[in-house]
């Protein structure tokens, strides 16, 4: 029965990477062509980075989505500390309307967003994609901060303020300290699905402009170029970054509800 | 007056006003516009010949090939992660969080790369075909046919299957299954009386996360079904890109809406019923 | 004694590298209470899992009635078990928890009935068929628990410190029904907990444990009076327990004194442990007493007082029913029969097997 497990786990965990380990094995053949390997090669790496849309497309998807996380966090940590002092009606209807996005299709929030900044006489560019990318970042940030902050004591604001902190003071020094790994990790989701979007940046970005995903498109509509796998490879390699910054601010909460539990132990 | 004030800043509860603007503006109002645009013809007055239209048989054969889809890809997507998740669940207390990453790392991994790389897998001279060649078995054709469609679909939403899941299935206690073997029940009816009834919240959840996106998707059928098989979501594409008839691209997303509501409803009805059945908390 | 039961032979278990049972021997009777008493980690629970086939030994045997059950599944065996949580379905109401065993053996729907209602008359639960799991108090799911256990009619029961997440009176209440429960039934019940009152209060039989070694067996009042280590009289009840010289049969030295006491076979001049219940010791005038000291502190305690002393250099437990004044100065007087001497562990942590 073990080895039974063992091997569904791998065959699950080579059915998921085998795409990953194409990709990455033909961002280093020298041939253009797919069936054959002419040899190794460093080559598309340097053509990449010498892509000039490429790195435009990367520029704009880093800034829009360190822009979008940013509001998209203040803006849930913001609705979270509203929330906190809802009855449990309230919450459900906010949760409700902040999970739309979540559980609507892509498509469709692309296009009617897309009517939307038409309809209201914007023109379609970066900022349209800011705000698009607001609004699918949002239900996630929500989905990190607002458990942490309904969990929340209020037992060491009211010692702040019995201390004689004002509740700006006691807002920072108190409860924005015991918040941070959520925000964290809002921020960081809010980071990857901004990044990660296709369908709605498709439909909200207009012309002219491009982040990483709908360069990929334009360019895997003409026909695949290799410096694609290059760039496959690289992707591949910010999201173990990303995934390692996500396990470090995972061992900081646990290290932060230890550390918690065992003071309030003592 | 003043004291009212004081007493609502106090209370914090303002702060969730912003939210309430970007709701209205940015999640409420986008709807209703597909709605005008979709009820309205392009001199602007409302008809709904648009609807008709999109009642039309060449239409709604694209429609029904996206549900069969989307429902086969569903259901392989649950039949595949329901051992995962039991076998993970089991696993639970040793390397955790690492195992879990390790699943999730692909769905980060961006979906039009990876759905690039399956091309280069399922082609016709492409790695299974020349695995295939190797051991001297004849070629199959996968590309460009629903099969490979299916195929990309289970791969890029299979972890959206798995996290409700997981979630769901790790709540149930390991005690409780043990009961049930200690009462005399082998796997299979562990699994039938227990495991299936108290996972059901996370089997629904998983199916709404996975059959949306399938139902909706264009670039999967773009890349791996050519120009051959066409689903909702290239029409719709087509009509907003190509074919410039927005209109009839909005009733579409209308019909794609029901669907959607359809789903949520259904899973909010099984969520509720959860809720009223845990009695206390 | 009654014919055996379940015996556990030279069992040998380990978890993520540490070992939790090594070369464990057990052997339990029809239609006894057996208790394993010990503090967590010492391998109790391991040995109710092992009995139910949750765990497999590394090495060693199970035997149930004669037959070999080592690799037998948990759900072919005829035990059924009282889970610590309760585990009950939750998705179920109270009569499909308790006929679940039943109706996986397939028996008629009226046998099923009349169980039900039997089972619940038995743990005072009657009428609550309908009633949803969820939404009853801690001590009722526990009473279901139990009930879904026994109207399969096992032979061995196992409980998992089944009691332990109950409050006091709820507690004590529990553990005369469950020994009510077994008496009419007339199974054996092997029950696992870390409370030494309960264990005391309910067995025919206490194993006490620690580390993965069996401490010592015997019946409450033998484990309690004679405990045969020092842990096993720390364990169970208060202790004072002095280091002491075995001068020879019937004498022992500590604290500077000689004291008469009534064992043998501890050699001559041999290293012993000394233990002395705080019960057995008696306050008298400083003149006539083994030691003299002082009184530290005294706490009440509603039926005794706890008295501490400071008597030849030890600080002595006194346990008394009259009071004394803090400050005093006292005496203290051991009746030789109620000094127990225990051989000193061979090496320095080592928890040693007892012999029997």
């Amino acid at each position: 029965m073990e080895k039974l497990k063992k091997t569904y786990l791998g065959a699950i965990v080579l059915f998921l990477y085998a795409p990953i380990l194409v990709l990455i094995a033909q961002s280093f053949n020298a041939s253009r062509y797919r069936g054959q390997w002419t040899g190794f090669t460093w080559g598309w790496y340097e053509r990449l980075i010498e892509n000039e849309e490429i790195i435009a497309a990367f520029t704009n998807t880093l800034t829009i989505g360190v822009t979008s996380a940013v509001f998209a966090t203040m803006l849930a940590l913001v609705t979270a500390l509203g929330m906190r002092q809802m009855g449990s009606r309230g919450r459900m209807l906010f949760r409700g309307l902040a999970n739309v996005p979540l559980l609507n299709a892509d498509i469709v929030t692309g296009i009617s967003l897309m009517l939307l900044f038409l309809g209201v006489g914007l023109r379609l560019g970066y900022d349209t994609i800011l705000l698009a990318h607001i609004v699918i970042s949002l239900p996630y940030a929500m989905l990190c901060i607002l458990p942490q902050v309904l969990a929340m004591d209020d037992v060491c604001y009211e010692a702040a303020r019995d201390l004689g902190a004002t509740p700006f003071t006691a807002f920072c020094k108190v409860i924005l300290p015991e918040l941070v790994p959520g925000i964290m990790a809002a921020f960081l989701l809010s980071f990857a699905m901004s990044a990660d979007d296709f369908i709605v940046t498709y439909f909200t970005k207009g012309a002219g402009i491009e982040t990483l995903t709908t360069e990929i498109y334009s360019e895997l509509k003409l026909g695949v170029h290799p410096e694609m796998y290059a760039l496959s490879a690289l992707f591949f390699c910010g999201v173990l970054v990303f995934s390692a910054l996500l396990m470090v601010n995972y061992k900081v909460i646990r290290r932060y509800r230890e550390a918690g539990r065992k003071g309030a132990e003592a | 007056m003043n004291e009212r004030i004081t007493a609502q800043i106090s209370s914090h509860r303002f702060l969730a006003l912003p939210f309430i603007l970007w709701a209205m503006f940015f999640i409420v109002l986008p709807l209703f516009f597909v709605l005008g645009t979709g009820l309205t013809n392009e001199a602007g007055d409302v008809t709904l010949a648009n609807l008709l239209t999109v009642l039309q048989s060449e239409y709604l054969r694209a429609l029904g090939l996206s549900v069969e889809l989307a429902l086969i890809s569903t259901f392989i997507c649950l039949l595949l992660a329901y051992p995962l998740c039991l076998i993970l669940k089991a696993k639970r207390d040793k390397r955790g969080l690492l195992v879990f990453l390790l699943f999730l790392l692909p769905l980060w991994m961006n979906s039009l790369l990876t759905t690039m790389a399956w091309q280069t897998i399922l082609e016709k001279h492409g790695l299974i075909n020349m695995f295939l060649s190797y051991l001297g078995l004849p070629a199959v054709h996968l590309i460009n046919t629903p099969a490979a469609i299916i195929i990309g679909m289970v791969y890029n939403f299979l972890p959206y299957m798995v996290l409700p899941l997981y979630v769901s299935l790790s709540r149930i206690d390991e005690s409780i299954v043990e009961a049930a073997r200690d009462l005399g029940a082998n796997f299979w009816r562990t699994l039938r009386h227990v495991l299936l009834p108290l996972s059901l919240p996370g089997i629904v959840s998983g199916c709404t996360m996975v059959f949306i996106p399938a139902l909706t998707t264009f670039v999967i059928s773009a890349l791996l079904g050519g120009n051959k098989v066409l689903l909702v979501g290239n029409i719709i594409e087509q009509e907003f890109t190509a074919a410039y008839d927005w209109q009839l691209g909005s009733a579409l997303s209308m019909v794609l809406m029901v669907f959607i509501i359809l789903n949520i409803l259904l899973e909010a009805f099984t969520d509720n019923g959860e809720h009223r059945k845990k009695g206390r908390p | 004694m009654h014919k055996e039961l379940l015996r556990l032979e030279r069992i040998n278990k380990s978890y993520d590298g540490r070992k939790i049972l090594e070369d464990l021997d057990l052997t339990i009777h029809e239609n006894e209470f057996v208790t394993l008493l010990g503090p967590s980690g010492c391998g109790k629970t391991t040995i109710l899992r092992l009995i139910g086939g949750f765990e497999r030994p590394d090495s060693g045997k199970i035997w149930f009635d004669g037959q070999d059950i080592t690799s037998l599944q948990p759900e072919k065996r005829q035990v059924n078990t009282v889970f610590q949580k309760y585990s009950l379905f939750s998705h179920m109401d109270v009569a499909e928890n308790i006929a679940f065993g039943l109706k996986l053996k397939g028996k008629s729907r009226n046998y099923i009935r009349d169980k039900i209602k039997y089972a619940l008359k038995l743990v005072n639960l009657d009428g609550y068929e309908h009633a949803r799991v969820t939404q009853m108090s801690g001590g009722q799911q526990q009473r279901i628990a139990i009930a879904r256990a026994i109207v399969n009619e096992p032979k061995v029961l196992l409980l998992d410190e089944p009691l332990s997440a109950l409050d006091l009176k709820l507690r004590q209440n529990m553990q005369r029904e469950l020994v009510k429960i077994k008496r009419e039934l007339g199974i054996t019940f092997v029950f696992v907990t870390h409370d030494q009152e309960e264990a005391l209060s309910m067995s025919d039989t206490v194993v006490v444990m620690n580390q993965g070694w069996i401490q010592q067996i015997g019946t409450p009042e033998n484990v309690y009076n004679e405990p045969e280590n020092a842990f096993v009289a720390d364990f169970i009840g208060d202790s004072n327990i002095i280091d002491g010289i075995m001068i020879k049969d019937k004498l022992v030295h500590i604290l500077g004194r000689d004291i008469p006491c009534i064992n043998t076979g501890f050699g001559e001049e041999a290293p012993v442990d000394v233990q002395i219940r705080p019960e057995d010791i008696q306050i008298c005038a400083p003149d006539q007493g083994q030691f003299q000291g002082i009184i530290k502190q005294v706490v009440f305690k509603g039926t005794v007082y706890d008295i501490t002393v400071l008597a030849a250099g030890f600080e002595w437990l006194v346990q008394t029913i009259t009071g004394h004044e803090q400050g005093s100065e006292v005496g203290l007087r051991l009746a030789p029969a109620n000094i127990q001497i225990m051989a000193k562990p061979a090496s320095e942590d080592e928890e040693a097997v007892s012999d029997e």
